[in-house]
C-alpha cells in the first residue's frame, strides 16, 4: 500500500505542475486560490516533524489535487484521509492524540485482499500520468468533488471509463460529503449497468448505504430490492424490506396474501417464525372479523375492529366476545393460546383484563382456582397479586371483589397500602391485628366512618384483653 | 445551587447576531423575487421561521398568502409560488406535481424554491427527472443555527440522527461543518478542538476545509474551545427518564423549538403556548433543578411575590404611582408565570407519582447499577405482557441491552416474542433497526467477543468479512458500559446519602444515580487538556477521538477568558438533562458552556426515529 520514495517524488512533481497550470482556463482568482492551497499544504509538510512515519507524509499528499494520489478502493482512500493528522487550518499544528482508526486490523486485511482493485489503481496511475497533457483542462476527481461541494457547475460526463467513475466515487466518499456521494451515485446509476454498479458497490459500504437511502427516498422499490438481494447476504435487509411492503397495502385480503408470499423468503429462523405467526394471525383476524360482522347486525353494541391489531389485542377481543367457545373454533381463546404458543402468564393477564372489563367476576374467580390433591380450592396466580389488584382496579372492580385479592398479597406492608388505597377496611384491621400493632389500629380508627361496623370491630379488638399488643 | 457557583464565569457571546443574519439573508432572497407571491412553508420549518421573522416581515416583502406544505394540490391564485423547504425528495416531488398540474391546464406561473439550509443534488435530479428543471428557480437559505436560548443553539435537524447513524447517509456532515464554520467566523478563531466519534471527526474535517478555502480575518476570539461528540458515543444518557424540571417538561409536554404547549390539564381553560427560556425569570430559576426541589423553590417565590405585592400597603399616592408604573407589570408577569409553572408541576406530579413510573425509575436505576438484573428483566416482561406504554418498553429494553453487553439469547428471544405479540408483529422491523444501531442486541451465544473477532480475522478472505467486522465493532462499542462506568465513576455508591438540593456532581440530574457519560467526557478532557490519561476510556468507546490546538496571535489575557467559553457540539441530538449537567459543570469549574446540537432529543424522540412500522 505504501508508495516508494521515488513514487512520492514523482507524484509531487506532477501535482505541483498540475496545480500551477491546469487552472489556466479558469479565472485568475481561483488560480490564485488553488496555488495558495497548494503552497499552504507544502508549508505544513515542511513544518512537520522529521521523525514522523512515512505513511503520514504520504497521507498529507491527499491535500493537493491529483487523480493519481487516490487509490481506487474505498478503504484505501479513506485510510489516507483518516491518517491525515487532525490539525488546525493554516495554523501551525500541535497534535495531541493520534488517530487509531487508520490502522485497524480489518481495514489492513481488506486492503491486502483487494489485490485486483489496487492493480487497476496502478494502471490508472500510469495512464493518467502519460495523458496529463490532454487532460490539462479537465478537473481531476478530487477537484470535481471539491467544486461540487461548493455548488459550482461541473460536468460528470467526462468520467467515462469505469476506473474514472470509481476514482470519482472514492474521492467523494473520502470527502465525507453525502450530498456529493449521492450525486455521483445518481450519475453512476445512469451510466453503468446494474450488474457492474452492484458489483462495484459491494466492497464500498459507505457508497452502498447512500444508494440504499437514495432509493428508499425516491421509492424505487424494485431497484432497491435487486440491490439488497445482490449485496446483503448476511443481514436480512432484503427479506425485511420485502416484508415491510405489507404496511402500504390497505386491503386486508391483499395484505394477508402478501404476507403469505413472504413466508417463502429466507428469513433468520427466529424471524421466520414471527412472520409465520403474523400471517396466521392476519388470516385468523379476517375470518373472525367477517363472521362477527355478520353476527353483529342483530347486536347494538359496536365492537372494536381487530384487523391489523397485535396478537394480544386479538386475544383480548376473543376473551371478551368468544370466551366460552370450545377449542375447535378459530375465535376461541384457548385455540388462539394453543396456535400461537402464548405463555401461561400472558394468557392469564389478558383473560383477567377482559373478563374484569365485563364484570364477569365468577370467570375472574375461576381463573385463579386450582384444586390441590385433597380437593380443596385455593387461589393461585402466575402474576403477583399486587398486579392482579392493579388490573382489576383499572377495570373498576367493586371493593368486595378487590378485597378478596388484596387479602392475598403476601407482603403485609404492601397489603396495608393497597387495602387503604382501595378502602378494604377489614383487611387493614385484620393485618394490624395480626401484626399486633395497637398504635396503628388506634390511628386507623379515625379513618373509618363513625358508628360503622368497622369502628365497632376496631373497638372490640382494642378491648380484647387476650391480644398481646406489641405497643 | 447558586451559592456554589464560581464568580469568575466569563460572559456569553451574543448569539442574536445569528438570528439577524438569517433574517437579512431571508429578506434578501425574498427580494430576489419581486412582486406578490404566495409562500409555502414546510411544516417542520414553521417554528424555526417564527423565531427569525414574523408574518409582517414576510408581508413587507410582498408575501401575499402563507401556506403549510401538505402534499396536496394547491389552491393559490398567485402568479408566483415560492417554496421554503428542507431539501427532501418527497417535497420536491410534490412541487413537481404542482408545476406539472399547472402545465397540463396551460397555466403559467413562476416557481421558486428556497432550500434550507442547503440544496442537495438529489433534489435537483428530481426536478430534472420530472421535466421541471429550468421552470423552477432555486436558492439556498443558509440558515444553519437557531439560538434557542442564551446558551443553546440548534440546527433543528432531527433527521440528522436517523440519516447518519441508521441509514449511513452523510448528507448532513458538511452542514455540521458549515455551522461550525459560521460560529468560527463570527465568534472564533477557535484555538482548541476536541472530539470523539466518526461524524465528529468528519464534521471537523469539513469545517477545516472550509476554513482553508475562505479568508480569515484577524479578530479577538470570543469562543476558544470546541468539543464535538457523536450521539452514539453515549446512548445511555438520552435513554434515561429525565427528572430535572426542563427535561421533565420536555418528556411530558414536548418542548418544540424552545416553546411548549400546555394543554387544559395545566391551564384549565384552553391550551397555551409558552416560550421557555432564560427570559422567563421563574423558569430560569427552576429549569435545572431536580424535580423534588422545584415545589420548594416555587413556594419560596410565591412568598416573595406576596411580600412585593404587600409593599403597596401604606404607600402614598406618589409612591403608588411609581409602584404601578415600575414594578406592578413585572410582578403581574411573574405572578402569571408562577401560577403556570405551579400548575405544570402539579400535572407532572400527578403523572409521575403513579405506581408505574416509580417502578420504571427503580428498574432504570437497577440497570445503571447492574444490580438485581433478573428482577428487572422480570419487570420488563410484565410491562410488555400488560401492553402498557410501548415506548417505555423499548426504552428499557435498549437500556438493558447497553448496560448488560447485550441480552442473553434466551432473554432476547423471549422478550422479543412477547413484544411482537403485545405491540404488533411488524415491529420486527423496529428490532432490526435497533440491532443495526447496536442499541438492542443479543449476546453472541457461548462465545466471547474476542473469540468471534479472531474468527472473523481468519475468515477475512470472505467477502462478507468486512461487514461482519463492522457489525462486531459496533457491538463491541456499545458493550462496555460497566467498564466505562467503573473507570469514570459514573454510578456513585448507592449507600451514600445524596442531597439533591445541594448537588455535589452532575449525577444530580438523575437523582444521584448516574453521571451522564457525555458530560463526564467533556469534564475530563477539559481538565486534562486533551485525551491523555483517558486511553482506556477511549478504547472502550471505540477510539475516534482527536484533539488539536492551534496558536493564534491573540493576547493571552483575553485568550484565557475565551478559552473558558466552550462550545459542546452534539451530533445526533442532546437532551435537556445534559444541558443542565453542563450548566452545573460550568458553574463548578468556571466555564461557560454553549450547547450546539443537531436537535433537542429525549428517549421518545430517539426511539421514535427508529421505529420500523411506518410504511
Amino acid at each position: 500500500m505504501m508508495k516508494s520514495k521515488a513514487d512520492e517524488e514523482d507524484y509531487w512533481n506532477s501535482s505541483k505542475f498540475k496545480a500551477f497550470t491546469f487552472d489556466d482556463e479558469d479565472d485568475e482568482f481561483s488560480t490564485l486560490k488553488e496555488s495558495k492551497r497548494t503552497v499552504n499544504s507544502i508549508r505544513c509538510l515542511v513544518e512537520e516533524d522529521d521523525d514522523k512515519e512515512e505513511v503520514e507524509k504520504v497521507s498529507w499528499n491527499g491535500e493537493p489535487v491529483s487523480s493519481n494520489s487516490w487509490s481506487v478502493s474505498e478503504t484505501a482512500a479513506s485510510n489516507q484521509r483518516a491518517e491525515r493528522e487532525p490539525a488546525f487550518p493554516k495554523i501551525n499544528t500541535v497534535t495531541i492524540s493520534k488517530s487509531h482508526s487508520g490502522y485497524s486490523l480489518s481495514s489492513l486485511f481488506k486492503g491486502e485482499t483487494d489485490g485486483k482493485v489496487s492493480l487497476t489503481g496502478s494502471s490508472v496511475l500510469m495512464m493518467s500520468s502519460c495523458c496529463d497533457q490532454d487532460y490539462v483542462s479537465d478537473w481531476s476527481p478530487e477537484e470535481t468533488v471539491h467544486r461540487m461541494q461548493q455548488g459550482k457547475v461541473v460536468s460528470l460526463e467526462k468520467f467515462r471509463s469505469l476506473q474514472d467513475k470509481l476514482l470519482l466515487l472514492d474521492s467523494c466518499v473520502a470527502a465525507h460529503d453525502g450530498n456529493v456521494i449521492t450525486a455521483v451515485l445518481i450519475y453512476l446509476k445512469r451510466t453503468l449497468s446494474k450488474e457492474v454498479l452492484f458489483r462495484e458497490l459491494e466492497p464500498r459500504q459507505t457508497a452502498l448505504s447512500h444508494l440504499i437511502h437514495y432509493l428508499t427516498e425516491t421509492r424505487d422499490q424494485r431497484l432497491l430490492l435487486e440491490l439488497l438481494r445482490y449485496t446483503c447476504l448476511t443481514c436480512f435487509c432484503f427479506q425485511l424490506l420485502q416484508y415491510k411492503e405489507h404496511l402500504s397495502i390497505a386491503d386486508e385480503n391483499k395484505r394477508r396474501d402478501f404476507l403469505k408470499s413472504c413466508l417463502s423468503l429466507p428469513f433468520s429462523p427466529e424471524d421466520s417464525s414471527h412472520v409465520q405467526d403474523h400471517y396466521t394471525l392476519m388470516e385468523r383476524q379476517v375470518i373472525i372479523e367477517t363472521t362477527d360482522r355478520r353476527a353483529e347486525r342483530g347486536e347494538k353494541v359496536e365492537r372494536a375492529l381487530i384487523l391489523n391489531m397485535p396478537l394480544i389485542t386479538t386475544l383480548s377481543y376473543c376473551c371478551l366476545y368468544h370466551y366460552s367457545e370450545s377449542e375447535g373454533t378459530f375465535s376461541s381463546p384457548l385455540n388462539i393460546r394453543q396456535t400461537f404458543k402464548i405463555s401461561e402468564k400472558q394468557f392469564f393477564v389478558t383473560a383477567l383484563g377482559a373478563r374484569a372489563k365485563l364484570k364477569a367476576w365468577s370467570d375472574v374467580d375461576a381463573l385463579f382456582t386450582s384444586r390441590n390433591w385433597l380437593g380443596f380450592t385455593r387461589k393461585k396466580s402466575p402474576l403477583g397479586f399486587q398486579r392482579v389488584v392493579d388490573i382489576l382496579q383499572k377495570n373498576s372492580a367493586p371493593t368486595q371483589v378487590l378485597q378478596d385479592y388484596v387479602a392475598l398479597v403476601d407482603d403485609a406492608e404492601l397489603r396495608i397500602t393497597l387495602a387503604q388505597k382501595h378502602k378494604c377496611h377489614d383487611i387493614v384491621i385484620n393485618t394490624y391485628r395480626d401484626l399486633k400493632d395497637r398504635q396503628q389500629l388506634l390511628g386507623y380508627r379515625g379513618k373509618v366512618e363513625r358508628g360503622s361496623g368497622e369502628e365497632r370491630k376496631i373497638d372490640e379488638l382494642l378491648n380484647n384483653l387476650q391480644i398481646r399488643w406489641k405497643n | 445551587m447558586a451559592h456554589s457557583a464560581r464568580r469568575d464565569c466569563p460572559e456569553l457571546p451574543d448569539f442574536s447576531l445569528l438570528k439577524r443574519l438569517a433574517r437579512d439573508r431571508l429578506i434578501y432572497l425574498l427580494e430576489q423575487l419581486p412582486g406578490k407571491k404566495d409562500l409555502f412553508i414546510e411544516a417542520d420549518l414553521m417554528s424555526s421561521l417564527d423565531r427569525i421573522a414574523n408574518v409582517s416581515t414576510l408581508k413587507q416583502h410582498e408575501v401575499d398568502k402563507l401556506y403549510k406544505v401538505e402534499y396536496r394540490p394547491v389552491v393559490s391564485t398567485s402568479d408566483q409560488l415560492c417554496f421554503l423547504i428542507r431539501p427532501r425528495i418527497q417535497t420536491v416531488k410534490w412541487i413537481c406535481d404542482v408545476a406539472n398540474a399547472d402545465k397540463a391546464v396551460g397555466r403559467l406561473r413562476k416557481y421558486h424554491i428556497i432550500f434550507t439550509p442547503q440544496k442537495f443534488f438529489a433534489c435537483e435530479a428530481v426536478l430534472e427527472e420530472q421535466g421541471i428543471f429550468g421552470d423552477v428557480t432555486t436558492d439556498e437559505w443558509s440558515f444553519y443555527l437557531l439560538p434557542l436560548d442564551d446558551d443553546v443553539i440548534s440546527l433543528e435537524l432531527p433527521e440528522f440522527f436517523r440519516d447518519n447513524f441508521l441509514a449511513g447517509d452523510q448528507r448532513w456532515v458538511r452542514t455540521a461543518g458549515s455551522a461550525l464554520h459560521l460560529l468560527h467566523t463570527l465568534y472564533g478563531p477557535f484555538s482548541k478542538v476536541y472530539g470523539i466519534g466518526r461524524f465528529s471527526k468528519m464534521a471537523y474535517e469539513s469545517w477545516r476545509e472550509q476554513v482553508e478555502e475562505g479568508e480569515q480575518r484577524a479578530r479577538q476570539a470570543e469562543i476558544g474551545t470546541v468539543f464535538l461528540i457523536d450521539r452514539d458515543v453515549d446512548y445511555v444518557t438520552p435513554l434515561c427518564s429525565q427528572v430535572v424540571y426542563e427535561g421533565l417538561v420536555d418528556d411530558i409536554f414536548r418542548i418544540k423549538c424552545g416553546c411548549v404547549e400546555f394543554g387544559t390539564e395545566v391551564t384549565s381553560d384552553k391550551s397555551l403556548k409558552v416560550m421557555l427560556n432564560s427570559q422567563d425569570k421563574v423558569f430560569n430559576e427552576i429549569r435545572n433543578e431536580h424535580f423534588s426541589n422545584v415545589f420548594g423553590l416555587l413556594s419560596q417565590k410565591a412568598r416573595n411575590l406576596q411580600t412585593a405585592y404587600d409593599k403597596r400597603r401604606g404607600m402614598d399616592i406618589k409612591q403608588m404611582k411609581t409602584f404601578v408604573s415600575d414594578e406592578l407589570k413585572g410582578l403581574k408577569q411573574e405572578h402569571r408565570l408562577l401560577s403556570l409553572h405551579i400548575s405544570a408541576s402539579e400535572s407532572i406530579m400527578k403523572k409521575k407519582t403513579q405506581q408505574d413510573f416509580q417502578e420504571l425509575l427503580k428498574t432504570e436505576h437497577s440497570l445503571l447499577e447492574g444490580f438485581e438484573i433478573r428482577e428487572s428483566i422480570c419487570f420488563l416482561e410484565e410491562h410488555i405482557i400488560r401492553q402498557v406504554n410501548m415506548m417505555e418498553s423499548l426504552r428499557l429494553l435498549c437500556l438493558l441491552s447497553i448496560t448488560e453487553n447485550g441480552l442473553l439469547p434466551k432473554d432476547y428471544r423471549s422478550l422479543k416474542a412477547h413484544f411482537l405479540q403485545s405491540y404488533g408483529a411488524e415491529h420486527l422491523l423496529t428490532f432490526s433497526n435497533l440491532r443495526q444501531l447496536g442499541l438492542l442486541v443479543e449476546q453472541p451465544a457461548g462465545e466471547t467477543l474476542t473469540v468471534m473477532e479472531s474468527r472473523v480475522g481468519k475468515l477475512v478472505n470472505d467477502k462478507t468479512a468486512g461487514k461482519l467486522t463492522g457489525a462486531f465493532s459496533s457491538l463491541a462499542k456499545k458493550s462496555n458500559f460497566r467498564a466505562l462506568s467503573r473507570k469514570l465513576n459514573l454510578v456513585p455508591k448507592s449507600d451514600e446519602e445524596y442531597d439533591l438540593r445541594v448537588p455535589r456532581d452532575m449525577a444530580y440530574i438523575f437523582s444521584g444515580a448516574y453521571v451522564p457519560l457525555s458530560c463526564k467526557l467533556v469534564e475530563q478532557v477539559l481538565e486534562r487538556d486533551g485525551w491523555t490519561g483517558l486511553e482506556e476510556v477511549t478504547k472502550l468507546l471505540n477510539g475516534q477521538e482527536f484533539a488539536v490546538t492551534g496558536s493564534i496571535g491573540a493576547d493571552s489575557s483575553t485568550k484565557s477568558d475565551a478559552q473558558r467559553i466552550v462550545i459542546v457540539v452534539f451530533l445526533g441530538g442532546c437532551t435537556f438533562s445534559e444541558i443542565s449537567a453542563l450548566r452545573f459543570l460550568g458553574r463548578e469549574k468556571g466555564y461557560k458552556f454553549i450547547v450546539v446540537t443537531t436537535a433537542i432529543t429525549n428517549s421518545s424522540r430517539l426511539i421514535e426515529s427508529l421505529l420500523g412500522n411506518i410504511a
